[in-house]
């Protein structure tokens, strides 16, 4: 299998949507002829045109409106925020339109729009380019959200979003734009609502999301090597739909739960899960559910220090070895 | 301290040369006796239709809000009068008219607004989000210009499939002051997007008189700063508001071009039913001012009895049948049923509604 960047990965699904369906578009900022503010969409207007690959204003409330009106007509826009920062400029779009109108109208208005960008910290570029707003999208019914790990979801991810019939957030990461995993040639998809187990384990259950389940896979390792402890790590992929079977299993079986995500703590994706956690699995509990979340301040400048804001291994392994302590 | 403030002074028109009577401009001189009366069918059933939804309001029958559109009705329906197969339409939620005269029924409107199930949207939009997409009418929006990027995506979908048609996008003196607008009007510019854009101006944003909320009296001529033609005429006079709209629709669908007309026009109501205060921000005289010469149901009615489409007889019969079909509306809402607690959750994701083999993964709910 070849190994491709996430980046890569990202634009394999976009070309191959292009190519299966001729309503499927690409606006936003920066998308076509300077070939994507992070190079996702790299040689996509060159192949695909001025119709299919539209550079925008700009002015995202305008055109995350306009592919939600457009989408009720049968297109279907792939619009990109260059952060999904920028959502906040145009939420009233994306948090009442696309979520609601379908609702609104008793069924009789579809969105079927895709929105995707980073959605990270970690890039020393302060709070106004740092959100990781997936909980806020999840906590809007007509929405769904799902967060990529590894170029392989990434990939499969994106095409199942574009050909769904509702509007769907793809979180991406600039951390994990460049590296590589394998992603087979032939065709395939991941489905919205299926958490993968990244590593079995006894010991603990870690539940994890994005880059995260990265930064916790590679935890788990070095709790492996240097203390002897078996963590398995779900990675939720998809934050809503959301497999809750897949945690709660793996709760049951090993008893111990830490929740990693880069969100903020408070009503973060990981307050969810905790709340799954003690209804549906209380009585396999050994220990209090621990959170390993963006230390709760405003994304900090000093790259040092958000660093260390950020989850990392260090952080993951001394809440690991708190909750089995 | 509040002060009365008038109704700002008419913005100089753009519009030159324009016909004595607009309804002897050609497009309105070849309209049939019949198509005449549906105007005034529409025009009419409109206002009885809001007349009867307000006496279901203060009878506590329908919560929410309920802005009404009465004094605003020819502008609704000239515009809907001209739509074509492939023209659709977008309002905000001062939008029982325009579901109306896209023919949406009394029944499913004023259910609606009971929260009925036979509702148009069962129950799940009210007053301010009526829905047809089967007659081209996509809402009926609650947020202030909100729908106005929409507008543009419907038009903007209607160019990419190679269709001829536009999209109209009314919105109100209010939304012009929103940023989303702002930016939809150098969108659609910039890309030639066949939509036009109508702001009903009647005037007051609320309760905010436009002297007050904008600092340029002429609201269309800001179309000047986005290259785009505009517009502006009068809407008390259905025929005036068909003439001036179909020369915006017809270039919008001939060459993809945006428009942007400003209809000046009045609401006899507060910005809704709860704003029972409106004769604090304008006079009493100014609102009777309008209905006695700028009714429009009376400027269409005078227009059509003095070509003799209409007598008084047929007049007085026309408004008893909408007012029998508002009280029979009334009757048919009430008698409604209220939709099943089940149907809370139906209608948020078209893949759940569709999954008819179970074979989604995945939680899309989360109550306990």
């Amino acid at each position: 299998m070849p190994l491709i960047t996430y980046r890569e990965a990202i634009k394999q699904a976009l070309d191959e949507e292009l190519a299966r369906d001729e309503n499927v578009c690409i606006m936003g900022e920066e998308v076509a002829e300077y070939n994507g503010a992070y190079k996702v969409t790299e040689g996509l207007w060159e192949k695909w045109g001025d119709k299919r690959l539209i550079d925008t204003p700009i002015s995202e409330a305008a055109f995350s409106g306009l592919a939600i009106g457009a989408s009720a007509l049968g297109i279907r826009p792939v619009i990109e925020l260059m952060f999904m920062s920028f959502s906040y400029v145009a939420i009233d779009q994306l948090f009442n339109n696309a979520s609601f109108c379908r609702y609104m109208s008793g069924g009789l208005m579809n969105i079927p729009i895709v929105v995707r960008g980073p959605a990270n910290g970690g890039t020393n570029v302060g709070a106004t380019h740092s959100h990781t707003p997936e909980n806020m999208v999840a906590n809007h019914p007509g929405l769904k959200v799902v967060c990529p790990s590894n170029a392989y979801d990434a990939k499969g991810l994106m095409k199942t979003a574009i050909r769904d019939n509702d509007p769907v957030f793809v979180m991406e990461n600039t951390l994990l734009y460049g590296e590589k995993w394998e992603v087979p040639e032939e065709e395939y998809t991941v489905e919205l609502g299926v958490a993968n187990v990244l590593k079995e384990g006894s010991d603990l259950t870690i539940v994890s999301h994005g880059r995260c389940a990265m930064l916790s896979l590679k935890a788990a390792e070095i709790l492996s090597e240097k203390h002897n402890i078996d963590v398995e790590v779900v990675d939720l992929r998809s934050i809503r739909p959301l497999d809750e079977e897949t945690i709660l299993n793996s709760v049951r079986k090993t008893n111990r739960a830490v929740l990693v995500e880069e969100n903020k703590p408070f009503c973060g994706v990981g307050a969810q899960i905790s709340h799954l956690i003690q209804l549906k699995a209380f009585d396999y509990l050994d220990a209090p559910i621990h959170r390993v979340s963006a230390i709760d301040a405003p994304q900090i400048y000093a790259k040092e220090l958000e660093n260390w804001q950020i989850p990392n291994e260090e952080r993951i392994i001394e809440s690991v070895l708190k909750c089995l302590g | 301290m509040a002060t009365k403030t008038k109704k700002a002074a008419a913005p100089a028109k753009k519009t030159s040369g324009k016909a004595k009577s607009f309804k002897d401009a050609p497009l309105n001189k070849k309209l049939s006796t019949e198509e005449k009366l549906d105007l005034y069918r529409t025009i009419v059933g409109i206002r009885r239709f809001e007349e009867r939804s307000l006496r279901a309001y203060n009878q506590g029958k329908i919560g929410g809000f309920l802005h009404l559109y009465i004094g605003q009705e020819a502008v609704a329906t000239g515009i809907v009068s001209l739509m074509e197969e492939n023209d659709h339409i977008i309002t905000a939620y001062r939008d029982h008219g325009h579901a109306l005269a896209v023919g949406m029924s009394m029944n499913e409107c004023m259910a609606e607004m009971y929260g009925k199930h036979t509702g148009c949207s069962k129950g799940k939009g009210g007053s301010m989000h009526f829905f047809a997409p089967d007659k081209h009418f996509w809402g009926g929006h609650g947020i202030v210009a909100g729908q106005t990027p929409l507008g543009a995506g419907l038009a903007f979908a209607l160019k990419y499939k190679g269709l001829k048609g536009c999209s109209v996008c009314f919105l109100g003196d209010g939304a012009v002051n929103q940023g989303a607008f702002m930016e939809t009007l150098n969108l659609v510019a910039l890309w030639d997007i066949p939509v036009v854009f109508v702001i009903e101006n009647n005037g007051y944003s609320m309760g905010t008189s436009l002297k007050r909320s904008s600092a340029k009296e002429s609201l269309a001529q800001r179309a000047e700063g986005f290259n785009m033609e505009w517009e502006v005429c009068d809407g008390h006079d259905v025929f005036e508001v068909r003439e001036v709209a179909n020369r915006a629709m017809t270039r919008a669908r001939e060459e993809h071009k945006p428009f942007l007309l400003e209809i000046r026009t009045y609401r006899y109501r507060g910005h809704s039913v709860a704003d029972a205060n409106h004769e604090k921000y304008r006079t009493k005289e100014e609102i009777e001012d309008y209905k006695k010469n700028k009714d429009p149901i009376n400027v269409l009615k005078q227009q059509l009895l003095a070509d003799g489409t209409l007598t008084e007889d047929l007049a007085k019969q026309i408004d008893q049948e909408k007012k029998d079909e508002a009280e029979a509306s009334a009757k048919f809402a009430d008698e409604s049923p209220v939709a099943p607690r089940s149907e809370i959750q139906t209608d948020v994701y078209w893949e759940v509604d569709n999954d008819k083999e179970g074979k989604l993964k995945g939680t899309y709910f989360f109550n306990d």
